[in-house]
């Protein structure tokens, strides 16, 4: 529903992508961006004043597929993440403050500090969780589209996964199945060019993950992954497609990681050059400066939506450091359902 | 469904084999709870590869029993996403050794989701394993990979050993709202045995004191306490007096039966198909080692388990390979008389 205050309606020579996302939306949108940003940032930073204990892997730069993808789902959609996956829990609604306080290792986080980065879940709230292992959610999905089906829900669920998982077994088997069986999934492979150091060129035979739709009879689309509204309208017809019994897609988002695999990362693999290509197509300013060139919002709405957004991820981040640590005595609690 | 602990009293004894009773557990449960379905690799029409799933296609539809592709780490991961988004699957690996491509999703996700989530979900998905030797199906299709499993948090892991409570212990599987193995041996599908009509349970997590004795105590569990009890009855017509104790349940396990048995008999022998070392013969030996019980031990605890070599297809050496009834036997006369 758009306010009478909307000004999509009004600015006639947009695209139709940006166009079907009313005001409302994209300041959504804009918020998610600016707080998965900062959220790693934050998350960075903290790693290196020995604040967080654990290993990350940070998505600066993959903000548009993590934000688009997402954009079609309801609250009672599913999404399942990967090792990479910050963006993709506070794309699906999670909180910064108790994201932080998992990171921390606190009671309070939303794993009770037993998760960490790569285990995030907020299962009430739709998200099936972060996965360690590269490929791991693919299979879990089908069981989720099999028990939508089953259940007869209008739900759709989102699986995440690199451009590296895409050479796993699992990538093979899952969407296999989820074709056959036609179930409401979208597969969205975030390729960042690389599974680690691998370049994606060296280690697929085809030049795009979408071009394996092909066997598995479902729709595989190549999108351009830092180009927020062309992703969400390629999520937006899969998901209806899903929702109609139409079936799996497979939406391969073309982007790139900023910061190195994990901390561990000297960037041997890859030239600066090729970075600050990169870093010039950042998804945040370049949806911004379209927003601007349509008169959708000034510089000056732009500045205090991402201000607002830090004034955010700064409260969180404050609640997590004062948030209580986990109770040594409480160390095998939950391995088991009573 | 309605919870009993133990067996209706029942005045006719009705005998159904092992998989007859696997069955009549899925029926139950299937009929029960719509939310119970069972996939797996040729368990519609075929019937399941060693019978087990039978008709149930036909009674309770493909929407139910579910034919899956030959995908063992994606149906596994299947029954992960269907168990946390609130259904209860029933898998059934085909052999027990395939789980081997299904490792990845019963312990990296399966076994951990729950605790990983800080207790935030479940996963309530039972797996089908039929297992072991003796069917001439060589190396890769007889082996006993249970003792993996109860090396993992977060798993159940049972070996019932009759159809009575192979029928119990999958209804209790079932109900239970965490990832639970159940290993079939395939020799024991066509063994016959009283099951009680409609639903009871066996609990998991409790052995079961098959033959009191005072002589020695022998633990074992699926075919392994079948072959003790068997070996038992010989043993007591030469005068050695054998407990025999069922495991039925690897974890949890059931540590104090054992204990109490041992304290009794001071003499202890660990019976079961899958290769000796570190083996369940290894945890029951150091789990008494480290308790009060060691000190009731009146002989070295006899470990009898598979030998150290992939299991052959040649029968005299398929045999040879994993304990039968006369290697329990002589091991046993040895353990309680002293024999050497």
């Amino acid at each position: 529903m758009k306010a009478d205050t909307d000004t999509t309606a009004r600015r006639p020579n947009q695209r139709p992508e940006l166009a079907a996302i009313d005001d409302e939306t994209m300041r959504s949108v804009l918020r998610k961006m600016h707080l998965i940003r900062k959220f790693e940032e934050a998350a960075e930073a903290s790693y290196m004043r020995g604040l967080i204990h654990g290993t990350m892997h940070l998505s600066i730069g993959q903000e548009a597929s993590a934000v688009g993808a997402t954009l079609a789902l309801m609250d009672e959609d599913y999404i399942l993440s990967t090792h990479r996956g910050h963006g993709h829990c506070i794309a699906k609604g999670a909180e910064p403050a108790r994201m932080f306080a998992e990171f921390f290792g606190k009671e309070n986080g939303y794993c009770r500090g037993r998760g960490g980065s790569m285990h995030i879940a907020d299962v009430d709230g739709g998200n099936l969780g972060a996965n360690g292992i590269v490929g791991g959610g693919l299979p879990i999905a089908v069981g989720v589209g099999m028990s939508i089906k089953a259940q007869k829900l209008d739900r759709v669920a989102v699986v995440f996964f690199g451009d590296g998982a895409s050479n796993e077994g699992a990538f093979h088997e899952a969407l296999n199945m989820a074709s056959i069986w036609k179930l409401p999934i979208l597969f969205v492979c975030e390729n960042n060019k690389y599974g680690m150091s691998m370049d994606i060129g060296r280690a697929m035979a085809v030049p795009n993950v979408a071009d394996r739709a092909v066997a598995y009879a479902m729709p595989g689309v190549v999108v351009d992954g830092n180009d927020l509204p062309a992703v969400a309208a390629v999520a937006r017809e899969a998901a209806e497609r899903a929702r109609a019994g139409g079936g799996p897609t497979l939406i391969e988002c073309k982007t790139y990681r900023l910061r190195g695999h994990s901390k561990s990362d000297r960037n041997l693999y890859r030239t600066k050059e090729e970075i600050e290509d990169w870093r010039n197509r950042c998804p945040i300013r370049r949806l911004e400066a379209e927003l601007v060139a349509h008169e959708r919002f000034t510089p000056e709405v732009l500045m205090t939506i991402e201000e607002a957004a830090q004034a955010e991820i700064d409260t969180a981040l404050d609640f997590a450091k004062a948030s209580p640590d986990p109770d040594p005595k409480d160390l095998t609690r939950d391995v088991y359902a009573d | 469904m309605s919870t009993l602990t133990e067996a209706p009293v029942e005045s006719a004894v009705r005998e159904l084999t092992y998989a007859e009773a696997i069955r009549e557990a899925l029926a139950i449960a299937m009929e029960a709870d719509e939310r119970v379905f069972l996939f797996g690799e040729d368990v519609g029409v075929y019937g399941g590869a060693f019978g087990v799933s039978g008709d149930l296609v036909h009674r309770f539809g493909t929407e139910r029993v579910i034919d899956t592709p030959i995908s063992e780490l994606g149906i596994a991961g299947a029954a992960v996403g269907a168990a946390i988004t609130g259904m209860k699957p029933v898998l059934e690996i085909q052999f027990s050794d395939f789980v081997t491509l299904a490792m990845e999703q019963i312990v990296n996700q399966a076994a951990k989701i729950r605790f990983m989530f800080g207790g935030k979900a479940k996963v309530p998905m039972v797996v089908r394993l039929p297992g072991g030797s003796g069917t001439g199906a060589a190396a890769q299709h007889s082996q006993s990979l249970e003792a993996w499993f109860a090396h993992v948090p977060g798993l159940k892991v049972i070996q019932p050993s009759s159809p009575h409570d192979a029928k119990g212990m999958l209804l209790s599987a079932i109900d239970d709202p965490n990832p639970v193995l159940i290993f079939e041996h395939k020799l024991l599908y066509k063994t016959k045995g009283h099951v009680p009509e409609g639903d009871y349970r066996v609990p998991i997590g409790k052995a079961a004191v098959r033959r009191e004795g005072r002589d020695l105590t022998i633990v074992g569990s699926s075919i392994m306490a079948v072959r003790a009890a068997a070996a038992a009855e010989k043993l007591a017509e030469e005068g050695i007096d054998a407990e025999v104790i069922d495991l039925r349940s690897l974890r949890p396990i059931d540590f104090d039966t054992i204990a109490a048995s041992v304290r009794k008999t001071h003499r202890l022998m660990v019976v079961y198909e899958g290769v000796k070392t570190m083996g369940i013969g290894a945890e029951i030996s150091a789990m008494i080692a480290e308790s009060d019980v060691f000190d009731f031990l009146d002989a070295p605890i006899v470990r009898l388990g598979g030998a150290e070599v992939p299991l052959p297809y040649n029968p005299v050496l398929e045999k040879a390979a994993v304990p039968q009834e006369d290697d329990i036997l002589t091991a046993a006369r040895r353990l309680a008389r002293g024999d050497a």
